[in-house]
């Protein structure tokens, strides 16, 4: 049968463009026309780009009968999470704090993809400012899982994974902090790339734990992942921790994984975790034995302690990220709350500070900001701060001694499958739990990505997630690649 | 486990006025999240470095030179401004 045009890849929406099949502006409506019909159900935008979308395709497809598509993104409707500016547009974070701020210029990737044609449909909604894992912590709504609309995308980015996973656009962006873009891909079937740290520019992303975040493409397969990454890569003056390296190339040839060496760390297969994922895991690790990979059990010994490393150094980072919503420069004020304003009638700069604040953010925010503030504080930094950045010098260890043995490592990417709406939502040590296989990545820097590995009795999705070495994002695409052609799971679809 | 006036500190450091009701909630909770990542007293650092950049690099430098915002631009970042006067933000008085 047919499909949809919304329900194609990049790579395949793109020949159907080249080849003038149809056009960017019926390939956007599309994608409209389905965010219109499924997302007040699902909820996974915060803003949709309907006119501005439109009048992108309509200058790609200007474009296309002079002859002159710019490349393979050229006409490809997005989502982007809405914690990356675009100019002139609202900008939320999903927090009360920014409800009404619009972004004064574009992110350093949305230029990036505005000068290769690609097309904005819309902001996704997120945990406020990405913290959390099921996002249910947006300030406007909670974003449904198209498998099981009872049920949690994962989070951070859950709003740009169910836009992909229910095919209201061609493939979006995510940020991954913590298993941000990873884990929401696992819980929605999609791939899901967390780059190496500093491969791509931060600039125009809302601040979250400047040394652990990145932004990460969110796909229907490993080649889509690629093509957005290639797309959004590079070093940027804006951002002093992107690097010059290389463009990463994706073969699309059929080949076998001959020669590759694969780590198992036995750290990631843990008492309590989901049976069924565990035996999806493995049947996973399997099938890339089958493509000729060798496997090797390996150890990366300081993995019970990435958690408690992340926790502590990210809530730091981010007491010091969120300080510049003050009440005073941008965001939500108490100064020009009417509301506010009827009960409080003199007010003290220290006032407008404490309560636009209190106001602004939600209680996810606030606890890592109250954890960050103690972490930092006179007395404690040594027992927190500076112990956690001592361990982290081991965890990022574990993973240079395992790549002096194997080119690529398999885990989970999550230890559950999709979990209830509210099941985590009153222990906020639980739900910091679900990012426990994915956390390790960021506090160490290394590159990772999840792909669909197999379903629960249930239908809920299960992702393998693949860590490369550093800027070794090409053999994440090759394993991941081989993986796709061998198996069936990343072309499954939800019912909605 | 942290005291209610220890919350209260910390709280008035990260200037978030917070109800009684919310210091409680947030003394279980923080106190949990603490005890959580205490286990790292566990692992022996001694000698070991800290962190400090991921990837290796080192000293990233740029010429400190002012790149002017376009009219609209310009425009765009003083609608943002809470309070504002004949372009300018405006703000409280610091000392009072």
């Amino acid at each position: 049968m047919y499909p949809n045009p919304n329900e194609l890849t990049i790579a395949q929406a793109s020949d159907r463009l080249e080849c003038g099949e149809f056009s960017s502006t019926d390939l956007t409506r599309s994608c409209l026309d389905r965010i219109a019909a499924t997302d007040s159900t699902l909820q996974a935008f915060v803003t949709v780009l309907e006119d501005e979308a439109m009048e992108q395709a309509k200058l790609a497809d200007a474009r296309f009968t002079k002859g002159q598509r710019l490349g393979t993104l050229d006409g490809i409707p997005l989502a982007i999470k809405d914690v990356i500016l675009i100019a002139n547009t609202r900008a939320t974070g999903s927090s009360k704090i920014l409800s009404n701020y619009t972004s004064a210029y574009d992110a350093t990737v949305i230029t990036k993809l505005r000068a290769a044609g690609a097309v904005f449909l819309g902001k996704t909604n997120l945990d406020e400012f990405a913290m959390g894992a099921s996002t249910e912590n947006s300030a406007f709504q909670v974003t449904k899982n198209p498998w099981d609309i009872t049920r949690v995308p994962g989070g951070s980015s859950g709003g740009s994974a169910v836009a992909v996973a229910a095919d209201q656009c061609i493939a979006a962006l995510g940020s991954d902090t913590g298993g941000s873009v990873r884990q929401p891909a696992s819980l929605t079937g999609i791939v899901g790339l967390k780059p190496t740290y500093g491969r791509v520019s931060r600039y125009g992303l809302m601040p979250m734990a400047a040394s652990h975040n990145i932004i990460g493409s969110m796909a229907k397969t490993v080649e889509d992942a690629s093509i957005l990454f290639q797309a959004i890569a590079g070093k940027d003056a804006k951002d002093s921790v992107t690097v010059d390296r290389e463009p990463i190339t994706y073969n699309l040839e059929p080949r076998t994984l001959n020669g590759v060496r694969i780590g198992v760390p036995k750290e990631y297969f843990i008492d309590g975790m989901d049976k069924e994922v565990e035996q999806s895991v493995r049947a996973g690790i399997q099938t890339l034995k089958d493509l000729g990979a060798e496997i090797k059990e390996i150890s990366l010994p300081h993995t019970k302690y990435a958690l408690g490393v992340y926790y502590i150094l990210v809530p730091s980072e981010v007491s010091a990220d969120v300080a510049r919503y003050d009440g005073i420069r941008y965001g939500y004020s108490v100064e020009t709350d009417p509301e506010y304003l009827k009960d409080h009638k003199s007010l003290t700069l220290f006032d407008v500070y404490q309560d636009s604040r209190a106001r602004g953010f939600g209680s996810e925010v606030r606890r890592r900001i109250m954890i960050g503030t103690y972490a930092l504080s006179a007395g404690y930094y040594d027992a927190y701060y500076a112990k956690a950045q001592k361990v982290r010098t081991l965890i990022r260890q574990d993973f240079m001694h395992a790549f002096n043995d194997v080119d690529c490592i398999a885990t989970p990417t999550s230890p559950l499958p999709a979990f209830k709406i509210g099941e985590k939502a009153d222990d906020p040590l639980t739900m910091y739990l679900a990012d426990v296989f994915t956390v390790s990545l960021n506090v160490a820097g290394v590159p990772g990505m999840s792909i669909p590995c197999g379903f629960t009795k249930n239908n809920l999705p299960i992702g393998l997630q693949l860590i490369g070495n550093y800027f070794d994002e090409a053999r994440l695409f090759q394993v991941g690649g081989a993986f796709e052609q061998a198996t069936q799971w990343h072309l499954k679809k939800p019912n909605l | 486990m942290l005291t209610t006036e220890e919350v209260k500190k910390i709280a008035s450091l990260a200037r978030l006025n917070l109800t009684e009701g919310e210091i409680e909630i947030y003394r279980g909770q923080l106190s949990s999240i603490l005890d959580y990542v205490g286990q790292l007293k566990e692992v022996n650092t001694d000698g070991v470095e800290p962190t400090r950049q991921v990837s290796g690099l080192q000293n990233v430098t740029r010429e400190d030179e002012v790149i002017p915002s376009s009219v609209d631009e310009h425009e765009r970042i003083i609608n943002q401004f809470p309070q504002k006067q004949d372009g300018l933000l405006k703000v409280r008085a610091v000392f009072e």
